[in-house]
């Protein structure tokens, strides 16, 4: 899933000065199990906003609302949703970077008589998996071009502080990297793993230059499916 | 003859070569570079420019390079993967052979966490093993990586590092031997302190057949201070520094430790000659440049041979 961490409050204050009605919109999705930017954090900031407007004798106006997901319009197609952003100065938003972007394009599009204003409450910093209670670890890149299958299913682009795609660097350490010694070397995890399966012949192997074409490396990326278009 | 480097003609008929090492200065002055070169003249049989070293910016290593070869030296142009795509790379291949550089490294390149840029980003677009493979496309098909011909001759002697005290250490010879399958010609090893443990590593490489098809050579760096015997082994992935040789470097007392230090290295300079596979060695005296005619003559390297 998408990983996030919510911005130092003083960063989001300094967003909405001099606004005077603000929405603060969670999302019911990734970062709501991340515990970045779902309900519980939605009303978390809102509180802090209400008292932060307080002691300044701000009478900023604070409301709280929650979209399943602001990365597809279905969900953000809400009548009473609509008529609070169209009310609003200013939205936070507390989705990844996708979220905001897709709500603040959303709303500019189904809004006519204003242009809506989105700012980001998190900061967006991987895709990753939950590894333990309130720990996340970052695990794919999304290089568009997958080679786990020689990896046993360790990703070196994303793992390897160095991307290397032939083996461990000389700064691999007791299993550690040397970038930082609670990182795991991806190279050594791959190689026990590929021992375990019997597959350490694909560490003989030289992999070549890697196209990052499908990558980032190739401009802004889009998934188009002719067979599920209308 | 791959680039008719004297580091090539000399490895290939059989002598026991020295290369060492020189880091170029944080600006632009040549004359630092001039002057490092100077002590290390007539002293190695090539010298290694490091690219920013410990992603520290320092004067570009084709540039220093160049400053050595006018200086009457031969140099070797590392080359790190962490600052280059494959084209920057390429057209700097182009500019050294150009400039009549005949040598160079292909490293992976540390990671700019350790320097004084960590907020720079990186590009390791190639690996080191790829850039082997990349330079010898280059030179023996005349084509860059996308089959373009080369126009003009390309030439180079390609080099590239081996740690063999990093983890895991079994593998360690079979990544060496990758580094052969992609064409390397020669191999510099991170700087050796744990003898017993380099042996059973080049003992290895030796049941492999890897030193009949690249040439070795063993890396080793004077121990100045016992803060540095410290510092290195507690900071520098790979470097095991064993007891008996800190305490030896105690032993000597103050102000004894640097000559001290220098008598380790000769007597390990002495026994890695006799290590079966090993070709040379790789001297890195870095800020240490000019006790390096000292320590080759009393290491018994003296004089080095001609071409």
């Amino acid at each position: 899933m998408i990983v996030g961490e919510r911005k130092p409050f003083s960063e989001i204050l300094s967003m909405v000065e001099g606004d005077s009605k603000i929405l603060i919109l969670g999302c019911g999705s990734c970062v709501t199990v991340c515990m970045a930017g779902g309900e519980e954090e939605v009303k978390i900031l809102g509180s802090q906003l209400r008292m932060a407007f307080r002691r300044n004798g701000n009478n900023a106006e604070v409301t709280e609302l929650v979209a399943l997901r602001q990365c597809d319009d279905e969900y953000l197609e809400d009548t009473p949703l609509i008529e609070k952003v169209k009310d609003a100065d200013i939205v936070i938003s507390m989705a990844c970077g996708v979220g905001v972007q897709h709500a603040s394009t959303f709303f500019n599009r189904v809004i006519d008589d204003k242009t809506i204003r989105v700012v980001p409450a998190l900061n967006t910093t991987f895709m990753g998996a939950n590894i333990d209670v309130g720990e996340w670890h970052e695990r794919c890149l999304g290089c568009g071009d997958c080679v786990l299958e020689k990896t046993g299913g360790i990703c070196p682009i994303t793992r390897c502080a160095k991307s290397l795609l032939n083996g461990p660097c000389g700064g691999s350490f007791n299993g550690k990297c040397e970038v930082n010694k609670d990182t795991d070397c991806a190279w050594h995890l791959i190689i026990e793993r590929l021992e375990a399966l019997g597959e350490l012949d694909n560490l003989k192997k030289i992999e070549m230059y890697k196209d990052w074409r499908p990558s980032h490396s190739g401009g802004p990326r889009k998934t188009v499916r002719e067979d599920m278009k209308i | 003859m791959k680039s008719g480097s004297n580091l090539e003609r000399l490895l290939e008929r059989g002598e026991f070569v020295v290369t060492g090492e020189l880091g170029p200065p944080k600006g632009p002055d040549a004359n630092v570079v001039k002057e490092k070169a100077a002590m290390l003249k007539d002293h190695v049989d090539a010298v290694n420019i490091t690219d920013n070293q410990s992603a520290t910016v320092r004067m570009s290593s084709i540039a220093a390079c160049k400053i050595l070869i006018d200086e009457g030296l031969e140099p070797t142009m590392q080359m790190v993967a962490r600052d280059r795509n494959r084209i920057a790379m390429m057209a700097d291949l182009f500019g050294a052979t150009a400039l009549g550089i005949k040598n160079m490294l292909c490293l992976s390149g540390d990671h700019q966490i350790f320097g004084n840029h960590p907020e720079a980003k990186n590009v390791f677009d190639i690996d080191s093993i790829q850039m082997i493979h990349m330079v010898k496309t280059m030179r023996d098909e005349h084509k860059v990586i996308c089959e373009d011909e080369i126009e003009g001759e390309f030439t180079m002697y390609i080099g590239a590092a081996c740690n063999p005290f990093a983890d895991p250490a079994w593998y360690r010879p079979h990544r060496l031997a990758k580094k052969v399958e992609a064409g390397v010609d020669f191999i510099q090893t991170q700087c050796i302190y744990d003898m017993n443990r380099f042996r059973a590593f080049m003992k290895q490489v030796v049941d492999m057949g890897l030193h009949e098809k690249c040439k070795i050579l063993a890396g080793v760096t004077p121990l100045k201070s016992i803060g540095m015997a410290r510092y290195m082994a507690a900071n520098v992935s790979g470097i095991i520094i064993p007891d008996d040789m800190i305490n030896r470097l105690r032993d000597a007392g103050k102000g004894n430790v640097a000559a001290e230090g220098i008598k380790i290295l000769c007597e390990q300079m002495q026994e890695l000659k006799d290590i079966e596979g090993v070709a040379g060695i790789h001297l890195m005296a870095i800020e240490w440049e000019h006790r390096v005619p000292e320590i080759m003559k009393m290491a018994g390297f003296l004089p080095r041979p001609t071409v």
